[in-house]
Parts: C-alpha cells; sequence; structure tokens
C-alpha cells in the first residue's frame, strides 16, 4: 500500500473517530473520576470551562452531534498541525536532515520515492537499536 | 486519566512541571534520532489519532468508563521519543482548548500520561518482543500487552504523586486498590485498540511502524545470507 494511502487512511480514521464516533462514546465518569468522587477527591473548576470548545462542544451550534463532531474535527486539525509543526522544527536542528531538507516546515509531506508497498527492499530504513 | 486543578497541591503541581519540561527536552532530542522521512509524516498522524481515540470512552462497568492513553501505541508507532512529543501535544491541546485536564495540571498530566505511560509501554513492548519469535507478526502482540501494562502503572504513578501531594486525606491503599482496579480494566481496552491498530497498518506497511525495525532488519539480514538458517521465512 502506498505510504500516502496509510498516512490518509489514519487521518481518515482520525477525523471520524473524532467527528462522528465520539457521538456514541460512553459518558460514564472515567476511571479517576470515579474513584475522586468515590474517595471525596474535590476538583477546582477548571479556569477556561468558558472557552468556546471547553468540554468538546461548540458552544454556538445546538444540535449535539454536530457540535460535539466539530469540537472533535477542530482538535484533530489542531493537534495534527502543531505535532507537524514540532516534527519539523525537530528535525530542522538535526544537522544530517537540514542538509538533505529542500523545504523547511514540509516534514509532514510524504517525500519518499521508496512508497512502493514494499516493506523490506528498496529504501534501507537505518536500523534503529533500541 | 486526566488530572484536573486542585488534586495536588502546588508543590507537586510545580514539582511535575519541572518533570514535564525536562522529559519534553530530552525527547526532543531523542526524537531527532527517531524522525526519518517514515516517521516524521506519521508523527502528526499519530498524535490526531490518539486525540480523537481519546474522545471514544467505553464502558468499564458500574456506570464507569476508560479511555485510551496512546502512549504504547505511540511509542511502537513513531518511537517512544518522538510517541511523549505526541502525547504531550494532545495533553497541552486538550488541556487549553477543551478544558479536559487542568492548567495547573499540565504538568502533572505530561508527565503520567506522556512519560510514564510511554515509557511503560514501550518497555513492556520491547521486552515482550524480544520474548516472542523475531518476526513483524509478533508486534501487534507485544504492543498489545505493553498498551496493557501502561495503563494500570500510570495509575500507580498517579497514585504515589497523589500520595506525595494530594489535598485530600485519603488512605492510600485504598486508593492504590481503586486505581490499579479501574485502570487495569481500561488497560484491557487499551490493549485491545493498540493491538488493533498497530496490527493494521503493520499488515500493510511494517515498515512504517518503528517497533517493526528490529523484525525487518532480521528479514533483510536473511534474505542476504541465504545460508544462515531462517525462522521468519
Amino acid at each position: 500500500m502506498k505510504t500516502r494511502r496509510v498516512l490518509l487512511a489514519v487521518a481518515a480514521a482520525a477525523l471520524l473517530l473524532a467527528g462522528v464516533v465520539s457521538w456514541f462514546a460512553a459518558s460514564g465518569p472515567d476511571g479517576l473520576e470515579r474513584v475522586a468522587k468515590d474517595h471525596g477527591m474535590a476538583t477546582n473548576e477548571h479556569p477556561l470551562a468558558d472557552w468556546p470548545l471547553a468540554d468538546y462542544a461548540v458552544e454556538a451550534v445546538d444540535n449535539g452531534m454536530l457540535s460535539g463532531g466539530l469540537a472533535g474535527v477542530a482538535g484533530v486539525l489542531v493537534v495534527l498541525g502543531l505535532t507537524a509543526g514540532l516534527v519539523s522544527v525537530v528535525r530542522r536542528k538535526t544537522p544530517e536532515t537540514s542538509a538533505n531538507t529542500q523545504t523547511a516546515g514540509h516534514a509532514d509531506t510524504p517525500r519518499n520515492a521508496g512508497a512502493t508497498g514494499d516493506s523490506g527492499t528498496g529504501k534501507d530504513a537505518k536500523t534503529r537499536g533500541s | 486519566m486526566h488530572v484536573p486543578d486542585g488534586f495536588l497541591d502546588a508543590s507537586t503541581s510545580l514539582a511535575t512541571a519541572g518533570v514535564a519540561a525536562a522529559g519534553v527536552a530530552v525527547a526532543m532530542r531523542g526524537a531527532r534520532r527517531e524522525l526519518d522521512e517514515r516517521t516524521a509524516p506519521m508523527a502528526g498522524l499519530v498524535a490526531a489519532f490518539v486525540f480523537a481515540a481519546q474522545m471514544l470512552n467505553f464502558p468499564v462497568g458500574a456506570g464507569t468508563s476508560g479511555h485510551l492513553l496512546g502512549g504504547a501505541l505511540a511509542a511502537v508507532l513513531v518511537g517512544p521519543w518522538t510517541g511523549v512529543l505526541c502525547v504531550s501535544v494532545v495533553l497541552i491541546v486538550q488541556a487549553l482548548l477543551f478544558a479536559d485536564g487542568g492548567i495547573t495540571a499540565i504538568g502533572t498530566n505530561v508527565t503520567l500520561l506522556s512519560l510514564v505511560a510511554v515509557a511503560a509501554g514501550w518497555l513492556v513492548f520491547r521486552g515482550v518482543q524480544r520474548l516472542l519469535p523475531s518476526s513483524t507478526a509478533s508486534v501487534p502482540p507485544a504492543a498489545a500487552v505493553g498498551a496493557f501494562v501502561s495503563v494500570p502503572v500510570t495509575a500507580a504513578a498517579f497514585t504515589g504523586l497523589y500520595a506525595v501531594g494530594g489535598t485530600a486525606p485519603i488512605p492510600l491503599d485504598g486508593l492504590l486498590t481503586a486505581m490499579l482496579g479501574w485502570h487495569s480494566l481500561i488497560g484491557l481496552g487499551e490493549a485491545a485498540i493498540t493491538g488493533l491498530t498497530v496490527a493494521s497498518i503493520t499488515a500493510v506497511r511494517p515498515d512504517l511502524v518503528f517497533g517493526a525495525r528490529p523484525a525487518l532488519a532480521k528479514r533483510r539480514l536473511e534474505t542476504r545470507t541465504p545460508a544462515a538458517a531462517g525462522s521468519a521465512r
């Protein structure tokens, strides 16, 4: 499978999960919240609880499913963008790759020509010792 | 397991913020070695996927739910250092944009859900991987075990932090039992989601899975030395 297709599949999965499937998520308190309630651990109100996307809902949108879906999609895009940005900053600092990088800041665009779907042959990934 | 503001006292929150900052700084250096033309594009998508998956709470019983942490998943897909960066971005966006996880607790959450969870998930993954036959087929089950263990370990770490700086006087043995109980159940969900996701990508493009590299390297070695006794053919 071509690299681009895998990347798009992961992106599509993320968007679908956050945008649609999240509506059907369980609504009960999570493990920590449950323990906190059972054991009397008090919480302070979140200082940003009034912000437009607080609690994964778009304030302006009335429809619950759409509101949650939009918030989820927004989060996916923000996380994607910030992480890609961080990655490009980290890579730019690496002496070996800054020589090879033609366009700075586009580390999230797959440029490897070895997108033939072959796993073991072709471009040799350096063996990463653990 | 997002810790809200007010659970831990100020000095503990500050200390974990220091640990988190140091951990992320170290992770940025470590990520330089991991990030290449395969892991770099995956990193952003892995972070996005972890964010999305964390929205999908699943029931674990008695009206309580759990959700993916994603530390093991991120580590296996893009490497542990890059994984720390991915999960940290998710946590910071969650706290600042969605009021999920406290603001003064950001350091705590990064320490627990990024540093501890990724470390535990990755180390267990590698340990299990070494015990299993060296092939790409071993990657998903090893990832699942790493994922399973990472959740109660993180819960125990939280309990440890609470022992140091918790704001409410709670008997710690009861707290530990409760945290471990729920989070072992949640660990099952974590294992399932991680195993399935890693299996899907390993099946089509194992070279895009950081954790599969030792298996692929061995496969290449065997291809080049036909006289070697190969097991993974």
